[in-house]
């Protein structure tokens, strides 16, 4: 099936999970990461059960620091 | 209020603009903008903000100038190593542009002083480089109904969205509550390209300039990323349901702020 990973296209196996897509694309620190498929959030714990759909529209949206530090104890 | 000849010559390539004109520089020279954080991200926005005429500039930050901010702290020069990151930041502002009043606050941020300091500005501009302080300016924010611009920056990577009060998620929805001290790597262990910071930072400039003039579509509802290593943006839909946020949700949790406990400097690098 086709699914559109991060704004590119995939072949990916069918019935994929998203933990499964998270392994394959080697999304660092997954723990920490915020998935959401076609617009919707999907939590920690509902990943591994979760299966992607033909179409799907999957985002990793990581935790980035940067910037200037010393304003916070 | 109307603009000085030195006025209309310093901002002619605003004016000429028919979506910015004089009236938009007026709403320029009116606006106050907050930036939190004098650093990667706060210098070149700071810049840019002092050189668009944006007549209140607020530069928060507790730090001193240190050798090794000068690879990517644009707004900063090796003469004023040592010296308060505000005052150099203010200094630097002024000799761009005097129209520009600037207000420094050399103090740590925390959830004692956040809100009273936020109250009297525009637009916030979150320029921290730790995840408790940017929860920490988004509750705020949220809580303050006062619009923001997120960023964040690691080698060659960044990424912005922008808040505005009922317009869409806050920072929060999207990542729920800051990750533990040793999780994710930050700048001083990762590294991170000094132009990120201008490319990033600029964008935050940008974003407050859109919010005060009012021109085209700002980052709310978006996550903007940047990867410098495939010279890439993407720009990523999140989603639009905020009902469930802990913050700005409709049966919020979290009603007072909360400084969490994580020293920065001691993060480790995972990978």
């Amino acid at each position: 099936m086709k699914i559109t990973v991060a704004g590119v296209n995939k072949e990916v196996k069918d019935g994929l999970t998203i933990g499964e897509l998270i392994q394959q694309e080697n999304v660092e620190t997954p723990e920490y990461v915020t998935v959401s498929v076609n617009e919707e959030f999907v939590d920690g714990q509902d990943r591994n059960e979760k299966s992607l759909k033909d179409g799907d529209v999957v985002e990793f949206l990581y935790f980035m620091g940067g910037g200037s530090h010393g304003f916070n104890r | 209020m109307a603009l000085t000849d030195k006025q209309i010559e310093r901002y002619s390539r605003h004016i000429i603009l028919k979506e910015i004109g004089v009236k938009g520089q007026k709403k320029l020279l009116n606006a106050k903008v907050l930036i939190i954080g004098a650093g990667g991200l706060g210098s070149p926005a700071a810049l840019y903000l002092a050189a668009a005429g944006v007549g209140t500039i607020g530069i928060a930050d507790a730090d001193v100038v240190d050798l090794s901010n000068l690879q990517r702290q644009v707004i900063h020069t090796t003469a004023n190593i040592g010296k308060a990151k505000v005052e150099s930041a203010k200094e630097a502002m002024e000799a761009i542009n005097p129209d520009v009043k600037v207000n420094v606050y050399q103090t740590f941020v925390d959830s004692t002083n956040i809100r009273e300091l936020i109250r009297e500005y525009d637009f916030i501009l979150d320029g921290t480089d730790n995840f408790p302080a940017k929860f920490l300016v988004n509750d705020a924010c949220v809580m303050e109904k006062k619009p923001f611009s997120h960023a964040g920056i690691i080698r060659f990577k960044g990424q912005l969205m922008t808040y505005v009060p009922g317009q869409g998620p806050c920072y929060r929805c999207v990542f729920k509550n800051p990750p533990p001290a040793d999780a994710v790597p930050t700048c001083k262990q990762a590294g991170v390209v000094g132009a990120m910071g201008g490319v990033i930072g600029s964008l935050q400039a940008m974003e407050a300039i859109k919010y005060i003039t009012g021109v085209g579509e700002l980052l709310t509802g978006y996550l903007l990323t940047y990867d410098a290593i495939k010279q890439e943006f993407h720009k990523v839909k999140l989603p639009s349901n905020t009902h469930s946020c802990a913050v700005c949700g409709d049966n919020p949790t979290i009603t007072e702020l909360v400084d969490y406990a994580q020293p920065t400097c001691e993060l480790k690098q995972k990978h």
